[in-house]
């Protein structure tokens, strides 16, 4: 702070005092002035953070942009940047803690009976849904064991929540049926009928629907309309899942194929071959991993997003049910064991099962319970559940709130009907809706080159000014127009 | 018209006035008849009186006019009498008396005179439209110049991300005490008195941060720092006064093979730096391996050095008959070579013979002229510690220049090694006398004994010089040989000059190979050194005597290096590897691109790289579903072939994209047409019509993916079509975009600064226009007030120039002016 001439008095006093004191004070005051902050700046954030934040790629603007176009540009880069530095910065995230044997001591040896020893079990509740093959649908919280309905409908059942728990549909034998909460049937839907596997897509309010006919019928749930018919000609479709990155529905079909899907589409987006024999159980990540089995009793990690093979294992008896879960830990069920794999996905190949567990039958369904160290199995005999170290332990409240109240509950199926996503935007590029409709603008672009007469976008060519003394010889003129010939480019 | 208006425009602006008060007074006189007409309507008397006065207000002119006729008597007090009215007053009439008057000056006679014998007659004024044009002319200057003083404020705040109304607000919370005191005046005497009081103490009023006084007293500081800053200055001047001496001293030197010696001894350094830079920052050093690859790329993009050239052109037609022509084209060919040349890194034996080449590539100039060797006087002492080294072009003698090279090139070592170089020079001044003494008195020094004195990395440089000292006694002996080298000299001293010109090209080639070389070093640790040790050692034992020993030694010593550069290439188990892993890749590429290959592959070759270790009680069962599941396979897949079926599919959609070729062709058009009759094949092809290929397939690439090519027109509607006003190109447009700004990707910060609005106004403030203050920023005072004076001084240069400069235009567009009218008469 700047000195005041009021002040100086006190100072001046102050001064007689410090020149009293012995000389060590003044090296002191000194040392004071000279001292300098040792982490100057922000505190640096970690890259592999930013990476995770990061949206596209930098655009650098060009020399000789117009000025209102370069500001435009500059200002929306340096808003970019700071909402990765923020997101980046403010990342606090959990540690991670898996499952670590002792030394020489296989992780998937460790029985489930010493685990559950070993952890107490907190945690808000969770709705667990269970469909019999005799018609028995049961919704539990399956930590309190609070019963919250139970019915039989007296036919085969696959089921599903929709978008909260206060509703769940049951494919029945013949049509498709939703109950409330508290077992109540609210709808019979006879457009969907010989339902096999159904798909809930949380964000665009979609119940996707494959049937032993070869159709794939989305629902909208929130007005109740059926949104798209596909006939697949794929035969019966009894393998389904959806890619929750960008809510396109891949099927697996007997002759060793995977085609994905949308509802915009009479085709499909993309088909690619996986197996010599059919594909058994199909599982996808939001990372973009897709894990399929097949009869030929092979496992195949696939990269979604280029649609190539990554990995190949071959399992002695085939999966026969896949889970992916939350942080890519990979549930794969042979018989009546369920094996649990680490790492599958991403890093270098797998040759032994991080965790497997023995159930008493054989399993028909497995699934991982989002936000909690569990994984769920349904088999011959029943229900049972296991710890295995895979939720995410960081929620986004706003997104999904696993610990939320009745009111909360309710609000956030209002901001969810508000900012429902259409069907339309379901593509195998869900950024789409950002970019220019290429066809389109062409098309039009022309039209007004037409109308105009010239072209109001065009890059105007680099002409190298005429110079005189011999600066305009051939050969520096070449170089005049390399100096810029990367930027003619673009 | 404002009286303000400039000065060009006053005769104008005069004659305007006066047309003003002539219609004023029309006016005048005709409301004063009205009134009278009023009041006098009944009375007959006053009706004749107005009727005289009417017919005098007329008449006046009249009766005046008579007058004028008429006065030509008598003489009146207030005009001038028209005597003598037909007559034209002369000039020389009036000018007449002027010569006889004695007092007038003959300088105004002179311009007098002048005037009598121009015969031009006087410009007419300009006509009303013509300086009603200049004014408003000016006036648009002027008043453009004014706003445009608005317009950097303007594009300000178009530019500004938020505009906060009301513009000027004050800051709000509490003020500090000067800013209250600030605004505040004397007025009361009693107040003024102390004001006045305050300043002659010259105590601050307004802004109190600090007294001048103490401002100055912060400004002086203590003697002792005072001379610390002063001794700290000197030096630094010293410091760089030596450093600008030395600068220009080496840029003085015209020597071409010091400058070529330097550069190799910057390249040396580069290389060093390189090394540390690959261990410290691999950021910077990837950089520098970009920086080649682009020298590379510019290489392989431009037609230098690929002998296409004028030069090159010139030198062919040479190269018949002159070797150095020759020699010189190839040169540039290498050259092309090198810098072409990727960088990947070689295996090891490539690298070998490379450096055995250079080698062998720089022997040949020291092996073919016997200068260098035929040194009279050892080249280290001649240069002193920190001297110069003496001026090349004061000695004559090809000996002594060869000498100052020599000398040069050890300088450019000396500058590597200071410290050490001295140590070691003052250590070979002490040898270089024994030796003379040992030439002279032929006493012979136990070399042994040098060896050990010398250290370890001088020991090289020792050896040579001693040979160059033992040589500087036989050049008498020599001294035939060398004249008739000279010629040969001259003949390398054009060349040289070529290759010089060829180095800067050079030098990014050189780093390619210098960096090639340095991967090897780097792959190849420590044992090279070892034997180097060795043969250091075994160097300093061995003398030679005379010119044959000196060439199988050099030989030899090649012949080691190259040597010890092949013996590490066994070792280094890397190369293999490195080796290896390019067919690797290769093959993954072609796996890429044929289809069927990797199809097939797949089917038939069935991989087993995990085995999982099931617990063992299942193995039993493991085996029985094993063989279970193998019948269900062999059963299901009997008789369909997945894969085929698959291809065909995907053949089927590669077909069904292709445009198909549109045939026009109509029979009988143009020819004969009928039963059995074809269009001819002419015909046919004339009216087919192909379409362009469409872009290659997604899954051109991925034998096992068909990508579905339909557009979907869905998500079409939902996007932009059309770009918005800034943006040029779609990729601008989408970048701008693709940074969500909602509050479930971001920070509440990031929000509300990504969210902000353009416009923020107070609820219920006025919104007032700005002003002119808010024009000018904010400025001290004092500054302020000398920035004024400036503007002032400025404004009233640029007010005379602009006066001059209408002045002139007003001319110029009279005489042009007069000119039409001349033309149209």
């Amino acid at each position: 702070a700047p000195k005041r001439y009021w002040e100086e008095t006190q100072n001046a006093t102050k001064k007689v005092e410090a020149e009293k004191s012995s000389d060590e004070s003044k090296q002191e005051n000194t040392d004071k002035e000279k001292k300098t902050d040792p982490f100057p700046g922000d505190a640096p954030i970690p890259e592999e953070r930013m990476k995770k934040f990061q949206r596209g790629n930098k655009l650098e603007v060009p020399a000789g942009t117009r000025l209102k176009l370069r500001e435009t540009l500059t200002r929306s880069e340096a808003g970019s940047d700071l909402a990765q530095n923020q997101s980046a910065r403010y990342d606090l995230l959990l540690t991670e803690d898996a499952l670590e044997g002792e030394e020489d001591e296989d992780t998937c040896t460790i029985s489930q009976e010493d685990i559950a020893e070993a952890v107490d079990i907190t945690s808000g509740s969770k709705h667990l849904l269970l469909g019999g093959r005799r018609g028995h649908v049961t919704c539990i919280e399956w930590q309190t064991k609070n019963l919250m309905c139970e019915i039989n409908v007296m036919e085969t059942v696959q089921d599903i929540w929709l978008h909260s728990e206060a509703m769940f549909a049951v494919a029945q034998k013949k049509w498709l049926h939703i109950y409330d909460s508290s077992g109540v049937e609210l709808h019979c839907i006879k457009k969907f009928n010989d339902v096999l596997r159904m798909q809930f897509l949380p964000y665009h309010f979609l119940l996707a629907t494959a049937s032993a006919t070869g159709f794939l019928q989305y629902l909208d749930v929130s007005v109740g309309k059926e949104v798209a018919a596909i006939p697949t000609r794929c035969g019966r479709l009894d393998v389904m899942a959806q890619n929750p990155y960008n809510a396109v529905i891949h099927l697996g079909h007997p002759n060793g194929t995977v085609t994905l899907w949308s509802p915009n589409q009479k085709e499909p987006l993309v088909k690619m071959l996986c197996h010599r024999g059919g594909v058994r159980s199909l599982t996808v990540d939001k990372t973009g991993y897709m894990v399929t089995s097949g009869l030929d009793r092979k496992l195949k990690v696939y990269d979604i997003r280029a649609f190539k093979p990554l990995h190949s294992f071959f399992l002695p008896a085939g999966a026969s049910c896949l889970s992916l879960s939350q942080r890519g830990l990979l549930s794969a069920a042979t018989g009546d064991i369920v094996q649990m794999y680490r790492d599958a996905c991403g890093g270098a190949p797998v040759t032994k099962p991080y965790m497997a567990h023995r159930v008493r039958g054989t399993v028909w369904g497995v699934g991982f319970c989002p936000f909690e160290d569990v994984l769920g199995v349904g088999h011959a005999e029943g229900f049972t559940s296991m710890i295995v170290p895979s939720g995410e332990p960081n929620f986004d409240a706003l997104d999904m709130n696993p610990y939320r109240s009745t009111k909360q509950r309710q609000e956030w199926e209002v901001k969810a009907l508000l900012e429902k996503v259409q069907p339309e935007l379901i593509s195998l590029d869900p950024g789409m809706l950002g970019k220019v409709d290429n066809a389109t603008f062409e098309q039009k672009h022309k039209e007004r080159v037409e109308a105009v007469g010239y072209d109001p976008l065009a890059h105007k060519k680099f002409k190298p000014r005429m110079r005189k003394r011999g600066r305009s010889s051939a050969g520096s003129v070449e170089k005049r127009k390399n100096k810029v010939a990367h930027e003619e480019l673009k | 018209m404002s009286s303000k208006s400039s000065v060009e425009a006053a005769p104008a602006v005069m004659a305007a006035e006066d047309n003003d008060e002539e219609l004023s007074s029309l006016e005048d006189e005709n409301v004063i008849s009205a009134s009278e007409d009023e009041e006098g309507s009944e009375d007959e008397r006053k009706h004749t009186k107005l009727l005289e006065a009417i017919s005098s207000l007329g008449g006046r002119r009249r009766m005046k006019q008579t007058e004028r006729s008429e006065a030509s008597l008598q003489v009146s007090e207030f005009s001038v009498a028209a005597d003598g009215a037909g007559e034209k007053v002369e000039l020389s009439d009036l000018l007449g008396t002027m010569e006889k008057t004695p007092g007038a000056p003959n300088k105004t006679k002179k311009q007098l005179k002048n005037l009598q014998n121009r015969k031009d007659t006087l410009e007419l004024p300009l006509s009303k439209q013509e300086t009603e044009k200049i004014q408003r002319g000016v006036a648009y200057k002027k008043s453009s110049r004014e706003v445009s003083r608005w317009e950097s404020v303007i594009t300000q705040n178009q530019k500004a991300e938020q505009l906060v109304f009301p513009l000027r607000q004050d800051p709000t919370g509490h003020k500090r005490m000067e800013q209250v005191v600030a605004g505040w005046k004397a007025r009361t005497p009693l107040e003024q008195e102390i004001f006045s009081l305050l300043h002659s103490n010259s105590q601050p009023i307004h802004d109190p941060v600090l007294t001048p006084v103490e401002e100055a007293s912060i400004k002086a500081m203590s003697l002792e720092e005072a001379k610390i800053r002063r001794a700290e200055l000197q030096k630094a001047r010293a410091l760089q006064s030596y450093y600008e001496a030395k600068a220009r001293r080496e840029s003085k030197i015209k020597s071409k093979l010091y400058h070529r010696v330097q550069k190799k001894a910057k390249r040396r350094d580069f290389l060093k730096q390189f090394e540390e830079m690959v261990k410290t920052d691999p950021d910077a050093a990837l950089e520098e391996l970009k920086r080649m690859e682009l020298s590379r790329m510019q290489e392989r993009m431009t037609l230098k050095h690929q002998n296409s050239g004028k030069w090159a052109k010139a030198k062919a037609i040479m190269a018949k008959y002159d070797h150095s022509a020759r020699k010189a084209m190839q040169e540039q060919l290498e050259i092309n070579k090198d810098l072409t040349q990727k960088l990947a890194v070689p295996s090891e034996d490539e690298d070998e013979e490379k450096n055995g080449d250079e080698e062998a590539g720089a022997l040949p100039d020291f092996v073919n002229d016997p200068e260098p060797i035929l040194d009279p006087v050892n080249p280290w002492m001649r240069g002193k510690l920190s001297k110069e080294e003496p001026e090349p072009e004061v000695e004559a003698s090809t000996e002594a220049r060869d000498e100052d090279l020599e000398v040069q090139q050890q300088q450019e070592e000396e500058e590597e090694e200071e410290n050490e170089e001295e140590k070691l020079l003052r250590e070979f001044e002490r040898k270089r006398k024994l030796r003379e003494d040992e030439d002279d008195d032929l006493v012979p020094v136990p070399q042994e004994e040098e060896n050990q004195t010398l250290p370890v990395a001088g020991a090289e440089q020792a050896s040579s010089i001693e040979v160059s000292a033992e040589d500087g006694s036989k050049i008498t002996d020599n001294n035939d040989e060398d004249k008739d080298d000279k010629v040969d000299e001259d003949d390398k001293d054009e060349e040289e000059e070529e290759e010089e010109e060829e180095e800067a090209e050079e030098v990014v080639s050189e780093f390619n190979s210098l960096f090639n070389r340095l991967m090897k070093s780097n792959t190849t640790p420590a044992v090279p050194d070892q034997n180097e040790g060795e043969e250091l050692l075994d160097e300093g034992l061995v003398r030679v005597q005379t010119m044959e020993d000196l060439e199988a030694l050099r030989k030899d010593r090649t012949n080691e290096a190259n040597q010890e550069a092949s013996v590490p290439a066994t070792d280094t188990p890397t190369a293999p590897e490195s080796a290896s892993e390019p067919p690797n890749k290769k093959k993954r590429r072609r796996k890429e691109i044929d289809l069927k290959k990797v199809l097939t592959k797949q089917a038939t070759v069935v991989k087993v790289p995990l085995a999982p270790t099931v617990l063992e009680e299942e193995e039993e069962e493991e085996a029985e579903v094993h063989t279970e599941q193998a019948a269900i396979i062999k059963e299901a897949f009997a008789g369909d072939d997945v894969i085929s079926d698959f291809l065909k599919d995907k053949r089927k959609q590669e077909e069904a994209g292709r445009p198909k070729v549109v045939d026009l062709t109509l029979p009988g058009w143009g020819e004969w047409g009928g039963l059995g009759l074809k269009p001819s094949k002419n015909k046919r092809r004339k009216f087919r019509k192909k379409v362009a290929p469409p872009p290659p397939r997604q899954d051109k690439k991925l034998p096992a993916v068909i990508i579905s090519e339909k557009r979907d027109a869905s998500v079409a509607a939902h996007q932009v079509s059309q770009l918005p006003f800034p943006f040029q190109n779609p990729t601008q447009f989408e970048s701008c975009v693709r940074t969500p700004i909602g509050q479930t990707w971001n920070t509440q910060t990031t929000v509300r600064k990504l969210t902000a609005p353009r416009v923020v106004t107070k609820m219920g403030a006025i919104i007032e226009p700005m002003s002119r203050e808010d024009l000018v920023p904010k400025q001290k005072s004092n500054e302020a007030k000398r920035g004024a004076a400036i503007l002032l001084e400025e404004k009233r240069e640029r007010g005379k120039k602009k006066g001059s400069g209408g002045k002139r235009a007003l001319q110029q567009k009279k005489k042009k002016m007069q000119k039409q009218k001349k033309t149209k008469e």
